[in-house]
């Protein structure tokens, strides 16, 4: 989110400031038009997509994935990325599965410590030992989701129906869903955090270039560390609500979600080159890709391997898109 | 370059102490850091053989390498990809794609039907290469794309079942022994062997490591530089088709659903623990071929000790992390 000043070149309508001005608006508002044409186009198609019973699950359907982009969003304008997110959410899950026979609150905060350390280790050897974002969440991915088997058995363990903890899965609250409420306060405070705080203009900095945030006097490590360990968290959250959602901790859940957070973010309009993107943006990607799942459910005779083409279709159109109007020379 | 320049100076530092005959501490480290993948993999080897119960048997060696061969074959070329300092995620869906082809056009013989295959292999990977090379889209976004898209695309090619393939002159590159070795493993060889001397003793490997060393400086001394990207993804691409009828050949049916599914998180583990830093301009292919041997011991030797297979992943998790934070030392993370 960079405003600019008034660039008196703009009133000579420069091609190159012109094309500046309509990627700026493109990348920050596009998803949020698209989002609102394939809205407005289902409406008109299919008699029953514009039911609140039917609007409600597609936010609902996204609102797992959600927490995830939440946190991804803050790693990738950081010019790093998380690929361990889907382990930890199956970690998150599996602990909230086995823990919730001992005390139901412990079930909701074990997931989230859990998950936070390893987030906060993530995050330590990225800052400090300074080794590539994508080789440690690499390891991360395989591990964590090796020891979510290792802990669960290799099955899913069943939650009973009857424990409060059930409640955070399939509760309401005002009539929404309670994962729905929690994506929501996430979005909202993530949006916050990355616009109106310090802490987030840190963050949008260190992407920008990292050498240039430490020579002011920018904490750097602290920013970085903070975002995996709430990369971590939030996945870890979507486990446990995940798991009281469906009455099971799988740790075989969330696999290959790292790759959907990527592209929900992606599509929203944030750079993965770090330095630039939008909360309100990755929330429109994850609506994106939760509503062309519906839209496939809807058709009924299309595959769910359609929406794998779709999705990486979407993905590629906005990279493209992204290319063209930022054109710089290529070599 | 700042990194480079520090490498540089190190391996310099390091010689003068070897000339001097001072054979220190560091220079020590230093070696095992270079050749990591290969002391741990003899240290696991000598592990098993006291440890493991019929260790040292042919079946055991043919089933380690059969099982291999796949990932070497992708391997290679993520290594090239990851020399130049991109990366190559698609390849376990470029599997599925070539394994759905070599069925839809055996009809026609079993020549055209691999012929197909790896023309479908190419060409996903002129497609992630022009991304690259003439769009400017990261690596990373345009194999991705590809990796989401190119399974569904395959499985809608199958119409969403298996395809039985049962032509013996396929089935006989994956289930024959000439000589007594594997198919697989012999065709994993020779791509090995071609893939190593493409970039050790010519000048599109020098192109190679060049662009990944520094893509405007290459650039700018004239090197082909969109013409290597792409034929480094169109390459990784066929090595990934290669795979793909390799497997299905073993299989003896195309599964698209399933056929090389996650195996990029495989090779991209064997290319690093190999010594290939993802910072590019640099590629080693008996690494990487080492790299992929070793973790899949990890996981035969976890299993022949009847320990969960799961531990195994975690174990393998952890290798990596070590071989990069020692390879960190070499400005190389």
């Amino acid at each position: 989110m960079v405003t600019r000043p008034a660039d008196p070149e703009t009133a000579n309508g420069g091609d190159a400031v012109w094309r500046e001005r309509l990627f700026e608006t493109l990348q920050r508002r596009g998803a949020v038009v698209v989002l609102l044409i394939v809205i407005a186009a289902s409406a008109l198609t299919f008699d029953n997509f514009f039911t609140a019973q039917n609007l409600q699950n597609i936010v609902l359907q996204g609102a797992f994935l959600g927490l995830i982009a939440v946190g991804m969003t803050f790693v990738i304008i950081s010019g790093g990325i998380d690929l361990s997110v889907g382990s930890m959410l199956a970690l998150g899950g599996v602990l909230a599965a086995q823990i919730v026979q001992v005390s139901w609150p412990l079930a909701l905060v074990l997931p989230l410590l859990v998950c936070g350390l390893f987030g906060l280790g993530q995050g330590l050897l990225i800052a400090r030992a300074k080794m590539a974002p994508f080789i440690v969440t690499l390891a991360g991915l395989l591990g964590i989701r090796g020891l979510a088997l290792a802990l669960a058995g290799e099955r899913p363990i069943g939650i009973s129906g009857e424990s409060p903890f059930a409640w955070f899965g399939q509760g309401q609250v005002f009539g929404l869903a309670v994962p729905i409420v929690f994506m929501v306060v996430a979005f909202v405070v993530g949006g916050l955090v990355l616009v109106r705080t310090s802490y987030g203009q840190i963050i949008f900095a260190i992407g920008g270039s990292e050498e240039s945030a430490r020579l002011m006097g920018l904490p750097v490590d602290r920013t970085k560390v903070i975002a995996y360990t709430v990369s971590g968290t939030l996945a870890g959250l979507s486990g446990a609500l995940l798991a009281a959602r469906l009455s099971a901790g799988d740790p075989n859940a969330g696999l290959a979600w790292e790759l959907d957070a990527i592209s929900a973010v992606v599509v929203g309009g944030t750079l993965l080159t770090g330095g630039a993107g939008s909360i309100s943006g990755t929330f429109a990607g994850v609506l994106l890709l939760s509503i062309l799942q519906n839209l496939i459910n809807q058709v009924g005779t299309l595959g769910s391997y359609t929406q794998q083409l779709l999705s990486g279709f979407f993905l590629i159109v906005v990279v493209l898109a992204q290319a063209f109007l930022t054109r710089k020379r290529i070599y | 370059m700042r990194q480079k320049g520090l490498r540089t100076k190190e391996t310099w530092v390091n010689r003068a102490s070897t000339v001097t005959g001072a054979l220190d501490r560091s220079a020590v480290t230093s070696w095992v850091r270079g050749r990591g993948v290969y002391v741990a993999f003899v240290a696991l080897v000598v592990f098993n053989l006291a440890i493991t119960p019929n260790f040292a048997s042919v079946a055991t060696l043919s089933n380690l390498l059969i099982q291999v061969s796949p990932v070497v074959l992708v391997s290679l070329g993520v290594a090239l990809a990851i020399g130049t300092e991109g990366i190559d995620l698609s390849v376990g869906s470029v599997m599925a794609l070539a394994s759905v082809f070599l069925p839809l056009y055996i009809g026609y013989g079993w020549p055209v039907g691999i012929f197909a295959a790896l023309l479908v292999g190419a060409m996903a990977g002129l497609v992630n290469g022009s991304l690259v090379a003439f769009v400017g889209v990261q690596p990373i976004i345009a194999t991705l794309a590809m990796l989401v898209g190119g399974r569904g695309l395959a499985q809608i090619f199958a119409g969403g079942q298996l395809l039985i393939v049962s032509d013996p002159a396929v089935l006989a590159l994956g289930q024959a022994r000439p000589f007594g070795i594997p198919a697989p493993v012999i065709v994993a060889t020779v791509a090995a062997i071609v893939v190593g001397f493409l970039v050790k003793r010519t000048t599109f490997g020098r192109y190679v490591v060049a662009i990944g060393g520094n893509r405007s400086a290459s650039y700018l001394s004239g090197h082909p530089v969109r013409r290597t990207l792409l034929a480094v993804y169109a390459i990784s691409g066929l090595l990934a088709a290669l795979a793909g009828i390799v497997a299905t050949a073993r299989l003896g049916a195309s599964d698209p659903s399933n056929i090389g599914i996650l195996i990029e998180l495989s090779a991209i583990t064997a290319v690093v623990v190999g010594g290939t830093p993802l910072s590019g301009g640099r590629v080693k292919i008996l690494g990487t071929v080492m790299g992929a041997l070793l973790i899949q011991l990890i996981a035969t030797t976890f299993i022949a000790n009847n320990l969960p297979f799961t531990w195994a992943q975690v174990f393998t998790a952890a290798i990596i992390l070590v071989a990069v934070y020692l390879q960190k030392g070499r400005g190389a993370a």
